[in-house]
């Protein structure tokens, strides 16, 4: 029990930080901590995602980069089409671009969640590296046809000139923009607390540790795994579309393995099936990476002497530093 | 390899020089440069360049009153996009310059102009950037990114070739490659390919150029991808005359294609061997500098720097963009590649060459044979309404 | 005619497949013995190029070259085994990934730093210049065919250094039962240093080779780590017989789908649309062989018994 209110005082102090940051940054003016506040958010977003399918069901995933990329898409094309006046698709309906920040979550989430049921299906066929390798090739397939389909601007990718909005709010402030990162964050850790919880998640991670024993006691292990599978890539899929129109562009760059292998990263560095461990893998990732940048070109060295240090030597990653180890390793 | 250290070395130490000059000015506002570029990883020798010659204009200008700030973008689109925030956001800059890839300069231009900051490209040229996405406040110093492939479609129809193969990677500066090379060349084609971005090995492609049986070869195939292909186009005994544009037989990468580029014609709107004094003063003194010979991005990095300077000096400073923006539209500065002008979309007027890769004594350079098309433009001015 | 070009392009697919055997060879029998990921592998293959290179350029000669690539790459997998990878074997997949993935980039900004960033230069010997009829008409490149002789030599050594020798029947016991070899008084800790020195060894073989062919920078391990492992997943995992018929075929696959694809699509389409169609995908054709296979095979095609 201690070791469970010591988790929950880093959670809360973790979630206090960034939402902290931002808020003092403003009082300083100092608008580029809000958008590095909003990077972490959205990053740990797509980690929150990732961990729900890596971290408690077990599913290594090497290829959650397609649904941040995919939802970075939708954001992208619909803006464009919504900037262009012209359609995405004029036969047999026809479906025009959007600039509205809700229905680009929507259908994103839809794409996504498409995408995710297809390529789970077969991908859950396998286990173990097999299916880190399989989720990497159908990742590979989506970045290399996303380079060579000139519509939506191949390797340039496509700039969106002007945010997406919301109906009540003004998207384009930083700090509103902040904001909302922030609160789909929470939801999404809220979301996968329950999920974990509830019978359903139970049985996830029982499908986890032991596939027979859940498939002996009448549970069938794969329909719990692809559910699972297609929450996460939903989640990643709304972290991409927010990181497209954060960064106001989409490019084939966010369906990269670099990409499937820097969102597990912020999931180990912060510690593999700890709720919030995201959140502390992706805000040190980002600070190192922004602020070790700023000093030396040799940076990447540092950031890999600074990866494999966490390996070696912190199992359990940052969350396992800072709360103990997790209570079933 | 030693060579290599000491020029990092001395790179970083004019760097600093630089930084140091711009913060013991007693002057109000220094003029803040932030630089995006590529210094880690497979691409890093453009950007590094690139870079080098930027600071050795400043340096040489002996301005008191420039601060230039470096960061490293490890070819990442987001990446260069956070610095670039960071630039503008909390260094304050007046002035963003650095991109190598069309790819990061898309993820971080439009943006940016938007926000009244000036963007100088010293490299990537995008279509987008210069037809309907073009801007008041974004000036390309090198080229728009079809020149040197529609000079090359212009020298081969001229020189009566009639079935030539022409291959790019299939991405969209590839594209764009071969279809300006069509633009300049309109007759028959013995067969045209798109390859795999990245790709390394060409056996199969030359394969397919041998049975096509063409009287000759262009390539666009930026980086690694050049270099292999020369290579394994020299070993598969075809003799072919090949011509592309001057990414893969500039300075920098000559060494690593060896004897296989010896002869090949290229295009380039730059050459060390140009005859203007501001030409021979650039390349003595960035040898001087660094060690090597200057490259093809070491002279955009340069002619970029001497346009900001001059620009400022004529408008008075950058507290009234407007004038500052006219500064920079007048380009009046000493081009190392002589006469340089601005067209009505921001991008370069100016003298593509012909070069042909020779030795000089152990060193494969280039040496200029003619001029493929002269005070050209580019084709978005049209599109582009400012 | 067209016999002859099928010809050539068929032994452009071999020699790439060949080439893919070397590296996959030694990622898989790491995996199989130790159950260790390594994607670091890449690098290995880079540093045999970048040794290979220098050292041919230093001595003049391409075969002390290409003998100091592949001991220098032996020599990095020993000193990474010993150093960092043989804390990894009781980790989980995750661990692996994320401490060799740090390897990458380590071993990326230290090459840069000691060899400078320009790619190097490395050309094939005078002695392998040459080429080879075919029948039908045009020629093979000797030096290609070296590859391809080598490739498989190298399988074939494998084949009887793991049935034959006294380190294979280790081997074989370490695939089958780790704990049970360390029990029976096999030093483990020496037989897995010497079989991660093998694969990286051959990693650097083939980047030595490879790198006279292409450009030897930072970076260029990447691509052909991905392929690698495509080729060992497909193979089934930890098989060495499995690896070489799937890099022959994903050599075969990717070599003729580059070449055939945009004239297939050609036959219905307008060329600019078929160029760009066919190639766009030829360049996922590898993919999605590898995800029919699992789809159809989920242990790939030479399973392991795990």
């Amino acid at each position: 029990m201690i070791e469970r209110s010591r988790e929950t005082l880093v959670n809360a102090v973790l979630a206090g930080l960034l939402l902290a940051a931002p808020l003092v940054a403003t009082l300083l003016d100092e608008p580029f901590y809000v958008s590095l506040a909003s990077r972490v958010a959205i990053l740990a977003l797509a980690g929150v995602g990732l961990n729900l399918a890596l971290g408690y069901g077990g599913m290594v995933s090497f290829g959650h980069a397609a649904f941040f990329g995919l939802g970075g898409y939708v954001a992208g094309i619909a803006a464009f089409h919504a900037f262009e006046g012209s359609a995405f698709l004029s036969w047999p309906v026809t479906i025009g671009g959007s600039d509205q920040l809700l229905v680009v979550w929507l259908v994103a989430a839809l794409v996504t969640a498409l995408a995710a049921l297809a390529i789970g299906a077969i991908s859950l066929r396998t286990s173990g590296v097999y299916f880190i390798m399989i989720t990497l090739a159908f990742a590979q397939m989506i970045y290399y046809l996303a380079i060579s389909i000139p519509a939506y601007g191949g390797e340039d990718g496509l700039a969106i000139y002007l945010r997406n909005q919301l109906p009540l709010a003004d998207s384009s402030d930083p700090l509103v923009f902040f904001f909302l990162c922030y609160g789909l964050l929470l939801l999404a850790l809220f979301l996968s607390a329950r999920i974990v919880a509830a019978p359903f998640g139970m049985a996830l991670q029982c499908a986890r540790m032991n596939e027979v024993r859940l498939a002996t006691s009448g549970i069938a292990p794969y329909p719990i795994k692809l559910t699972a599978f297609v929450i996460s890539a939903v989640i990643t899929g709304i972290a991409g579309a927010l990181f497209a129109d954060l960064n106001g562009f989409v490019g084939p760059s966010m369906l990269s393995w670099h990409r499937s292998g820097e969102i597990m990263i912020f999931v180990i560095l912060g510690g593999v099936g700890r709720l919030f461990g995201p959140l502390a893998g992706a805000a040190l990732f980002i600070l190192l990476e922004s602020f070790i940048g700023g000093f030396t070109d040799r940076w990447q060295l540092l950031l890999g002497a600074v990866l494999l240090g966490v390996v070696l030597f912190a199992r359990g990653g940052v969350m396992g530093l800072l709360a103990g180890r997790a209570r079933h390793d | 390899m030693n060579k290599a250290l000491g020029g990092m070395a001395r790179g970083m130490a004019l760097g600093a020089a630089g930084l140091l000059a711009g913060l013991g000015t007693a002057q109000a506002e220094p003029m803040k440069i932030g630089m995006i570029t590529t210094l880690s990883g497979g691409g890093s020798s453009l950007g590094i360049d690139v870079r080098d010659g930027f600071l050795l204009a400043v340096k040489q200008s002996g301005a008191k009153d420039v601060e230039v700030m470096v960061e490293d973008d490890a070819r990442k689109p987001d990446l260069a996009k956070q610095i670039a925030d960071k630039f503008i956001q909390r260094d304050k800059v007046d002035i963003l310059t650095g991109i190598i890839w069309s790819n990061l300069a898309m993820a971080v231009v439009p943006a940016s102009v938007r926000q009244g900051i000036f963007y100088i490209s010293p490299n990537a040229g995008p279509s987008a950037l210069a037809g309907k996405g073009c801007h008041e406040n974004y000036f390309n110093v090198a080229w728009q990114n079809d020149n040197l492939h529609e000079a090359m479609g212009g020298y081969v129809q001229a020189n009566g070739f009639k079935k030539p193969f022409i291959l790019a990677p299939n991405y969209p500066a590839g594209q764009d490659a071969l279809t300006g090379f069509k633009r300049y060349y309109t007759g028959e084609l013995a067969g045209e390919i798109y390859t795999k971005l990245g790709q390394t090995d060409y056996a199969a492609e030359i394969a397919q150029i041998r049975a096509a049986d063409p009287d000759s070869i262009f390539f666009f195939l930026p980086g690694g991808m050049g270099i292999a292909f020369m290579k394994q186009y020299a070993q598969s005994g075809l003799e072919t005359p090949v011509f592309g544009p001057a990414f893969s037989f500039d300075q920098g990468i000559l060494k690593a294609v060896g004897d296989a580029a010896l002869g090949v014609k290229n295009t380039s709107q730059w050459s060390k061997d140009i005859d203007n004094p501001a030409n021979k003063a650039f390349v003595e003194a960035f040898q001087a500098e660094y060690g090597r010979l200057p490259s093809l991005y070491a002279s955009q990095g340069y002619d970029a720097a001497n346009l900001i300077l001059a620009a400022r000096d004529k408008a008075g400073g950058l507290e009234d963009k407007a004038a500052f923006r006219a500064a920079l539209k007048e380009a009046d500065f000493e081009s190392v590649r002589g006469a340089f002008a601005f067209a009505d979309n921001n991008h370069p007027v100016q003298d593509i060459y012909v070069r042909e890769v020779v030795k000089e004594g152990d060193v494969l350079t280039n040496r200029i044979v003619g001029v493929g098309l002269a005070g050209h433009a580019n084709a978005y001015v049209a599109d582009c309404k400012m | 005619m067209f016999f002859a070009f099928l010809i050539e392009q068929l032994l452009n697919g071999l020699q790439f497949g060949v080439m893919l055997f070397l590296m996959a060879a030694g990622l898989t029998l790491v995996f199989g013995v130790m159950g260790l990921i390594n994607l670091a592998h890449g690098s290995l293959f880079m540093l045999g190029a970048f040794f290979c290179s220098w050292i041919a350029e230093a001595s003049g000669s391409f075969w002390i070259g290409l003998g100091g690539g592949f001991l220098a790459a032996a020599a990095a997998g020993a000193l990474i085994e010993f150093a960092v990878i043989r804390r990894l074997y009781d980790r989980d997949h995750l661990d692996q990934v994320l401490a060799t993935f740090a390897l990458i980039l380590i071993f990326s900004e230290v090459t840069r730093w000691v060899f400078g960033d320009q790619p190097l230069y490395l050309d094939i010997p005078p002695l392998l210049s040459g080429f080879l009829p075919l029948p039908g008409g045009g020629g093979y490149p000797v030096y290609r065919l070296a590859i391809i002789v080598v490739g498989l030599l190298t399988a074939y050594g494998l084949y009887l250094l793991i049935t034959r020798t006294r380190l294979g029947m280790r081997i074989r016991a370490g695939e089958s039962d780790r704990e049970m070899i360390g029990a029976l008084g096999v030093d483990i800790r020496k037989l897995y240093t010497a079989v991660f020195a093998l694969g990286a060894a051959l990693a650097g073989l083939a980047g030595g080779m490879v790198g006279a062919l292409q450009s030897v920078q930072v970076g260029m391990g990447e691509p052909v780590l991905i392929l690698a492992f495509v080729v060992i997943v497909i193979g089934g995992i930890g098989s060495v017989k499995g690896a070489l018929v799937a890099s022959i075929l994903v050599g075969l696959t990717d070599t003729l789908g580059r070449i055939f694809l945009p004239q297939a699509f050609a036959l219905v389409l307008p060329v600019a649309e078929a160029t760009a169609a066919g190639s766009a995908l030829a360049s996922v054709a590898i993919y999605l062989l590898m995800a029919a296979i699992l789809a159809w095979r989920p242990k790939g095609l030479f399973p392991v018994n795990a």
